[in-house]
């Protein structure tokens, strides 16, 4: 050791020197790396700016009361008017069935044209013990067996929950119609590729509702985010007893039924 | 290294970038971005046009309706259920103008009477309900209220004036066509009111040449039965016919 300051940990004057460079240095370079910061901020808010919709954020689902449901069929005619759909009557993204269960425990069910035009009324032959209407839509299972047949990944769970079909990609199979418990998938006689309901994605995405639940004239249907506690889905299915639809089947839907009867299939 | 596994190498090499270069075509770009699907496709369903505008849209122009419906009988029922998909007229209010139903069609499709419909439910039955006369010239479709038929005479003519109140001559009151003296309500035996006693009577709203809305039903007076007086085929309180 010829030098001992130049290793001793306690010399100070190279450290002193060294700390006033960096400080000049650091004064000359902070506002270019301020600004570097501020450039690199301003374009992550231009890639996303504020209030950009998050499907992360939200996780969406419908309730439906059945005893509120009059039958009108405008539900399942402002679906037609949203989406496009076919106004043949074998194509529905959403329909309205009528329950009648007579006296003698037979149950008739009838959806002509959807419930579009409206039920016939008819005054039945046979004693009535209880009838009322299902509006029915694709539930948007959490567990979808759609998705799990589809063989080119054309059909998918979003993030936020709801089940989409990807046009360009469906080879038109109908695998997924065949899979699915609900009957609500159908073939598009246009396009040849599966078409269903989904949840109006492109409105909700903008905040809107999907068009049944605007239209719908007694609130019967109720749309929301299953993540939100205060959402009018959340208050639904807290002061509502809550059936879905075929539950043994273990799809775990995410339409939910507030007084459904037992013959509901 | 032997001339077998740099050949092998060869192979396996080949066919790592062959893989590589298939999917690289073959999988499309967004795919698994967000998930075991492309995600192009999420943002195309997203773009998808919308038609239907939301009641909120309706209220930034039409207040006055608007104040009117939401503390009405009709509040729950959006705009659009009546006058149909708006978003067009939002964006071109003065090109484009949401239809509104002005005829009998449209509101049994909720009002209609049917057993499967919830308890309570308003609901008539179209045929017998006030034939011919549409629904929005008695009700009013944005504050609707169970119509106010003319019923001072009611107190003792019971009978009369529910038979009235169905039939297309509700909103007649009943001095239309009895002149009735104010003593009548006191010493009803007494005095009577009059009664029509012409073919022309109902010939004032009902002829060919009657100076009436034009929904009213029309007969010609001359070969209408000519040797008959209205009301020996008619009852005019509740009359039939289409």
């Amino acid at each position: 050791m010829d030098d001992p300051k130049r290793n001793s940990p306690c010399s100070e004057q190279p450290v002193s020197e060294n700390r006033r460079e960096f400080l000049h240095t650091f004064s000359l370079a902070a506002p270019l790396l301020l600004l570097g910061l501020r450039i690199s901020a301003v374009e992550a808010l231009a890639a996303e700016p504020a209030g950009a919709y998050n499907a992360r954020d939200h996780y969406y689902g419908m309730g439906i009361d059945v005893s509120k449901c009059i039958g009108c069929g405008r539900c399942a005619d402002a679906c037609k008017n949203e989406n496009d759909v076919p106004r043949e009557p074998y194509y529905f993204r959403t329909w309205v069935e009528r329950y009648v269960i007579g006296a003698d425990g037979e149950t008739d069910v009838d959806s002509p044209n959807g419930g579009i035009g409206g039920f016939t009324s008819k005054t039945p032959d046979k004693e009535i013990l209880r009838t009322f209407f299902v509006p029915k839509l694709c539930n948007q299972c959490t567990d979808p067996p759609c998705v799990q047949v589809c063989p080119v990944g054309a059909t998918f769970a979003t993030e936020d929950g709801v089940v989409l079909v990807d046009n360009d990609y469906c080879i038109g199979c109908r695998y997924c119609i065949q899979a699915c418990p609900y009957g609500a998938r159908f073939l598009d006689p246009r396009t040849k590729t599966a078409n269903k309901c989904t949840f109006c994605y492109h409105r909700v995405v903008k905040g809107l509702l999907p068009a049944c639940v605007e239209v719908c004239p007694t609130g019967a249907r109720v749309f929301g985010d299953l993540r939100q506690r205060n959402s009018p889905l959340a208050r639904f299915t807290r002061f509502n007893k809550i059936m879905t639809l075929k539950p043994h089947l273990n799809t775990k839907p995410k339409v939910f039924y507030a007084q459904l009867d037992e013959e509901v299939r | 290294m032997t001339q077998q596994s740099s050949r092998l190498l060869l192979v396996a090499a080949i066919l790592v970038v062959g893989l590589g270069t298939a999917r690289h075509f073959l999988v499309p770009k967004t795919f698994g971005q967000r998930g075991h699907y492309r995600a192009a496709a999420v943002d195309a369903i997203e773009k998808l046009p919308i038609r239907y505008a939301g009641r909120e849209a309706c209220a930034l122009c039409h207040a006055e309706i608007v104040a009117t419906h939401s503390k009405a009988r009709h509040q729950s029922v959006s705009c659009e259920v009546c006058h149909g998909p708006a978003a067009a007229h939002t964006e071109s209010p003065a090109d484009i103008k949401p239809p509104a139903p002005r005829t009998r069609g449209y509101c049994p499709l909720c009002h209609g009477y049917d057993p499967t419909r919830p308890t309570g439910f308003p609901q008539i039955d179209p045929v017998s309900h006030n034939p011919v006369k549409a629904c929005i010239s008695c009700h009013n479709p944005h504050a609707p209220e169970p119509p106010h038929t003319p019923e001072e005479c009611g107190a003792c003519h019971g009978q009369i004036a529910r038979s009235k109140a169905v039939s297309r001559h509700a909103q007649l009151p009943c001095v239309q066509c009895h002149t009735t003296p104010e003593k009548h309500k006191v010493t009803p035996r007494l005095v009577h009111p009059e009664k029509p006693r012409t073919r022309e009577f109902c010939g004032s709203c009902h002829a060919q040449d009657a100076r009436s809305p034009k929904e009213i039903l029309r007969i010609d007076m001359q070969s209408h039965n000519a040797r008959y007086l209205c009301w020996q085929c008619h009852y005019p309180h509740q009359p039939e016919g289409d």
